[in-house]
């Protein structure tokens, strides 16, 4: 049955992709069908589930046994449990979703069919890398969704900028990968296995040091997947490919899977402080780098990315919290998927209608234009800046929670921050709110001379996007009361509450407050006054941020320029050093060169044929002394 | 006496190619199709070599044997056998030649205005002769196991391999007719002087192999199994000195084969003129001679001067490892592309077998088997692109997956493979080849880890430079794969994913060879810190 949930799509991608042009007419509804069939196993498969003792909610599937090397065994096997299943359930709702939404996205691209089977495959690839075992059969997961990644940002490859978009995110990621190899590496040598069981039951007999190593090497595996700094430069031109992938991979799911990563491997890191602590930080300066890109975006994909990055910084702190943290880090997550995801099909049915714009500095007004929009929209931003008793406001108020609760003057510190992330959330998100649905219409005609004539997207694209709307309202609420949430996770992840030094009442009205003073200070720059339609200079910070503060400009100088030094410089060596000295060796050997000049004019063949007659000669010689 | 198969999975190519070299001039067609047919046969062959090898627990070492006295007074037998490593080996020899073919199936056509073939001058039947000839002479290099008869196979296939390089390039008019003649006799002529050097060297150390022999046995012997039985009974011992020039002696010339930097620049060059079939079978069978010699002799005879040149050895694989990947990067010509990619992999390769670990030399066999069809697959299809442009620089592609998106998909799957995606068999067997170093030398594994992402980089430039972006001036009309080079494409992916996904036929046929290996060196697999063994698999 476990095995079914993945079985679905990876068939519907083989079909999709091989099938060629027959399938291209029922090519989307195929897709659809295997998203929703996984959709349906994942919810027999919960109900099973939830018919069992909370510490027993635990299935298991092995397979096959896949590459047995002496001591290495690896196996394909599955594991089901809480943790599993919530991201099981959250991948195939959205997924399926997002299929719908695509049937309307995507009506018109002559490469639909293709386009359904790449979401296919992703969801393969996401639904393995949650249901594995062990870490290498994760990591055929974690590679799969990049792969599916970097098929969709550059899903349009005609344009240069959205082929190299999906080079760089492969790329990027694949540093991070260098860290989950590792990381197995140093699994097999400590405990000679990799499997979730074996290596958590190994983790009490084992050195700080190596736990500590394996952490910061899934943590560097995690800032990859996860766009966390300094692995972070990928995401905002990930925003390339279509919309439906952006709130899919880029949003919702794909990129979640660091935090997935580091709550599943809890067990060695709470063993391990350090690398903890190194969790922390990289969520911490995340949640605010993503924040202050966010508010400086006009590109309306690229603010929303910025904002997921930010998001995902309060998911990944909450993670290297421990047992305080963890199961806040997940219950934002997937509050998070639904309303980022409804955010970006929002996005996409307003470029949908506005001639595939993007800039926000050319909407305004389109509350008039796109109601059903307007209202999911709207519903999903005050999820997200955690309006009173939406989705955002539980889950987010617990993470800050938590962070007080670590105690002494970090948990001020973190506390701090993240106080500071909500007002800077509330901001971007106001702005992005402001900047397209109110004000005056802004859009002007395009190169072509088309003029954008904004309208409500079909149903099949507002429909997921109604359904998402409610998620973001209801989630947080359904998860909160009796803490259903809580109990349904703590048997896998453990739970603490440690000593906190303000109330969940006062971190509620702290967070309200600097929502409120975000959204007031978003609503005096862009509500009170008309958006210019070109942007204006701006100071050195917004400059930065406009920049991605920087972080394009740093790789470039590290490692771009740097590596295109070297390779030509290895080039250049490699035929003039390397190649000449040992044809010069040769030459001086053998008294070669004279024949070498013989050899190009023509003479090759005779040359190897005289060759190979004097080593011959030289054999039967020297065999001739050996006998005598 | 039962029945030769190992020497019949040789005759079958070597009839082969004298049957297809003799076909008349104005057959030429039948020729290809009786090429492909023999090629063919060897599969079957090769197959029974494969269902014949008893994997079991108390199986024979070298199985399969065949021995027959030849040169009585040198000891020089016609010795055959196989273990695990051999048998996969041929396999993959044989399951790769008749892509080979179907792949090549133009490239020996007379052009117009080039001298018309005549009853002595027969360039087609002369291209499928000399791949079956190479297949023949490769196979049985896979399964000598008397040292000479192998060193006699792995020098013979110099001739063949020569002339396939010097006489048959692209149809790449960059440099016009007369300059690319020039290129390719030069290509011939760097890998054949670079490869009789080594061999030269070779022979200096088979010979004194064989003196050491004739001093301490009753008789000199070129015998593999007599050697290592005499070895492990102490009856036949090395002094320090000798071991290590004995083994510096074959290592040499196995390097320059494999190729190990510093010695690979004769590669890049072979690989880019000859035509894209004849640079696979350069890469993913001739040079795997080279990697699987040194696990079978230079580990095997001797173990004392392997330890003691691991650590020199470990850092040239991965300077070639790197090294490989950062040219690759720099190269504007797409078959050296691939053709310094080959060099960082065979960086891998002998890393693994230097790795002294069941992962490390399990992977390194596995590695030369995925290596050979991903390289297959990749350049196979280059060389389809290449044959329609007329271009091998990367420079004037653009855009192709437009134009041809079939060919641009296999392209980017052999691409994936070549990076060792997860899925893909290279991942398998780079995962295990970087277990199998880690686990010993922790430094080492680290370093070599980086080669990942290189990998990433280079394959990924190649295809956004070649297959995205807007179609490039002239390649509008770009026909997509016929179906002959489907054929030849789609089984190679096909193979690719099944290795990725259940690779175990393959691993319970090694697995026995390297423990034997390992225990020819006298190594033992490193314990893990931490015994976990008891902890049951969750139910």
């Amino acid at each position: 049955m476990i095995g079914l949930l993945v079985a679905a799509p990876l068939l519907g991608a083989a079909l999709l992709l091989l099938g060629g042009r027959r399938l291209d007419r029922v090519g989307h509804w195929l897709g659809l069908a295997a998203s929703a069939a996984s959709l349906v196993f994942a919810l027999v498969l919960f109900t099973d589930l939830l018919g069992k003792d909370g510490e027993e909610r635990s299935l298991h599937q092995h397979l096959f046994s896949w590459v047995p090397v002496a001591d290495f065994r690896a196996d394909v096997a599955f594991q089901l449990d809480q943790l599993s299943m919530t991201f099981v359930l959250l991948i195939t709702s959205v997924g399926t979703l997002i299929h719908l939404y695509s049937v309307g996205y995507m009506e018109h691209d002559e490469r639909r069919r293709r386009f359904f089977g790449y979401l296919n495959l992703f969801l393969a690839a996401m639904l393995l890398l949650v249901l594995a075992d062990n870490y290498l059969l994760l990591y055929v997961g974690w590679e799969g969704v990049g792969l599916a990644s970097y098929l969709l940002i550059g899903f349009w490859q005609h344009k240069p900028s959205a082929a190299t978009a999906a080079k760089k995110a492969f790329v990027v990621n694949r540093v991070g990968d260098v860290g989950l190899s590792l990381a197995i590496l140093l699994m097999f040598t400590t405990f000679g296995s990799f499997s979730f069981t074996h290596v958590f039951a190994g983790v009490d007999g084992a050195s700080e040091a190596t736990l500590t190593g394996i952490g910061l090497m899934l943590l560097l595996a995690a800032c990859g997947k996860s766009a966390q700094v300094p692995l972070q430069s990928w995401l905002g031109d990930a925003m390339e490919g279509p919309t439906p992938v952006s709130a899919l991979i880029h949003a919702a799911t794909m990129v979640t899977a660091g935090v997935y990563l580091v709550t599943r491997s809890g067990v060695v890191f709470d063993a391990a402080p350090d690398a903890q602590t190194v969790v922390i930080t990289v969520g911490a300066v995340t949640l605010l780098f993503g924040a202050i890109v966010g508010c400086a975006k006009d590109d309306i994909k690229k603010a929303l990315a910025g904002s997921t990055m930010s998001q995902i910084g309060y998911m990944m702190l909450a993670a290297g919290l421990g047992p305080l943290g963890y199961v806040f880090a997940i219950m934002h997550l997937v509050t998070h998927g639904f309303f980022k995801a409804g955010l970006f099909l929002g996005a996409g049915s307003v470029m949908h209608g506005m001639n595939d714009e993007v800039d926000m500095r050319r909407y305004g007004g389109l509350r008039k234009h796109m109601p059903i929009t307007f209202a999911t929209f709207g519903l999903a931003y005050l999820a997200i800046i955690g309006f009173p008793y939406l989705s955002g406001f539980f889950s987010k108020d617990e993470i800050i929670y938590a962070g007080f609760a670590k105690g002494g003057n970090e948990g001020w510190l973190l506390g701090g921050v993240m106080l500071l992330g909500a007002a800077l959330t509330a901001y971007y998100m106001t702005r992005i709110m402001l900047m397209t649905f109110f004000g005056e219409k802004r859009w002007q005609p395009d190169e072509a001379g088309h003029e954008p004539h904004p309208h409500e997207s079909p149903l099949v694209m507002t429909v997921p996007m109604l359904i998402l709307a409610v998620g973001s309202v209801a989630a947080g609420f359904v998860f909160d009361s009796g803490e259903r949430f809580v109990k349904w996770l703590e048997p896998v992840t453990g739970l603490a509450h440690g000593d906190s030094p303000v109330s969940h009442g006062e971190v509620s009205i702290a967070a309200t407050v600097v929502m409120l003073l975000g959204v007031g200070g978003a609503y005096l720059q862009y509500g009170r006054r008309e958006v210019p339609a070109v942007a204006p200079a701006g100071r050195l910070l917004t400059r930065a941020a406009r920049r991605d503060l920087l972080q394009d400009d740093f790789n470039h100088v590290a490692f771009v320029q740097t590596g295109n030094y070297l390779t030509r410089g290895l080039v250049y060596l490699d035929h003039k050093l390397v190649d000449g000295m040992v044809n010069g060796t040769a030459a001086a050997f053998g008294g070669l060169s004279g024949r070498l000049r013989r050899v190009q004019n023509g003479f090759a063949r005779s040359y190897a044929v005289s060759m190979f007659g004097g080593t011959a000669l030289l054999v039967a010689a020297t065999l001739l002394m050996r006998a005598v | 006496m039962s029945f030769p198969l190992l020497t019949a999975t040789a005759a079958v190519p070597a009839i082969g190619a004298v049957a297809t070299a003799a076909v008349p001039a104005a057959r030429r067609t039948g020729a290809k199709w009786l090429a492909l047919a023999f090629s063919l046969v060897t599969v079957g062959f090769a197959a029974a070599v494969l269902l014949r090898f008893d994997t079991g627990s108390g199986a024979d070492r070298f199985q399969l044997t065949e021995s027959h006295s030849w040169i009585e007074d040198f000891g020089v037998r016609y010795e055959l056998g196989v273990d695990g490593i051999g048998a996969t080996m041929i396999a993959l020899t044989a399951v790769l030649v008749p892509f080979l073919i179907g792949a090549g199936w133009n490239d020996a056509d007379p052009v117009e205005g080039e001298p018309q073939a005549t009853r002595r001058w027969r360039p087609t039947q002369g291209f499928f002769a000399l791949i079956l000839m190479v297949e023949a002479m490769v196979v049985l290099s896979f399964a000598a196991t008397d040292v000479f008869l192998f060193y006699l196979f792995f020098e013979a296939m110099l001739i063949p391999m020569y002339f396939l390089i010097g006489g048959f390039g692209d149809r790449a008019g960059e440099q016009g007719e007369e300059g690319q003649a020039r290129q390719r006799s030069y290509a011939a002529v760097k890998f054949l002087l670079y490869n009789l050097v080594g061999g030269l060297v070779m022979l200096a150390a088979v010979i004194g192999l064989y003196a050491q022999t004739a001093d301490q046995l009753d008789a000199g012997t070129f015998s593999l199994q007599a050697i290592l039985e005499a070895r492990a009974s102490g009856d036949l011992d090395f002094s320090t000195g000798v071991e290590r020039w004995l083994f510096l002696g074959f290592f040499f010339a196995f390097a320059i084969k494999a190729p190990l930097w510093p010695l690979h620049t004769w590669l890049p060059n072979a690989m880019g003129e000859a035509t894209a079939p004849v640079a696979v079978l350069i890469t993913a069978i001739v040079d795997k001679v080279g990697t699987f010699a040194m696990l079978r002799f230079c580990l095997g005879l001797f173990p004392e001067a392997s330890d003691w040149a691991t650590p020199v050895i470990l850092v040239l694989s991965l300077v070639s490892i790197l090294y490989g990947a950062l040219v690759a990067l720099g190269q504007r010509d797409m078959k050296r592309l691939i053709a310094y990619a080959s060099i960082s992999h065979f960086g891998f390769i002998v890393l693994g077998v230097f790795a002294m670990t069941s992962q490390g030399q399990g992977g390194a066999t596995l590695y030369m088997i995925n290596h050979g069809i991903a390289t297959a697959a990749l350049l196979l299809v280059a060389g389809f692109l290449i044959a329609r442009r007329g271009s091998r620089l990367i420079g004037d592609y653009g855009g192709v997956q437009k134009t041809a998106p079939v060919l641009a998909g296999t392209f980017l799957v052999g691409g994936l493979a070549t990076l060792s995606l997860p899925g893909t068999g290279p991942f398998v067997s780079e995962f295990l080849v970087l277990v199998g170093t880690f686990s010993r030398h922790q430094a080492v594994g680290i370093i070599a880890c980086t080669g990942i992402v290189l990998a990433a980089l280079y394959v990924l430039v190649l295809y956004q430079r070649t297959m995205t972006g807007p179609v490039r001036a002239g390649l509008e009309k770009l026909p997509d794969l016929r179906v002959r080079e489907l054929a030849v494409v789609t089984p190679l992916i096909g193979l690719l994913l099944f290795l990725g996904v259940y690779p175990k036929p393959l691993t319970e046929i090694v697995n026995p060879a390297v423990e034997h290996t390992l225990s020819d060196v006298h190594q033992t697999d490193p314990e893990p810190q931490i015994d976990v063994s008891e902890v049951e698999a969750a139910e």
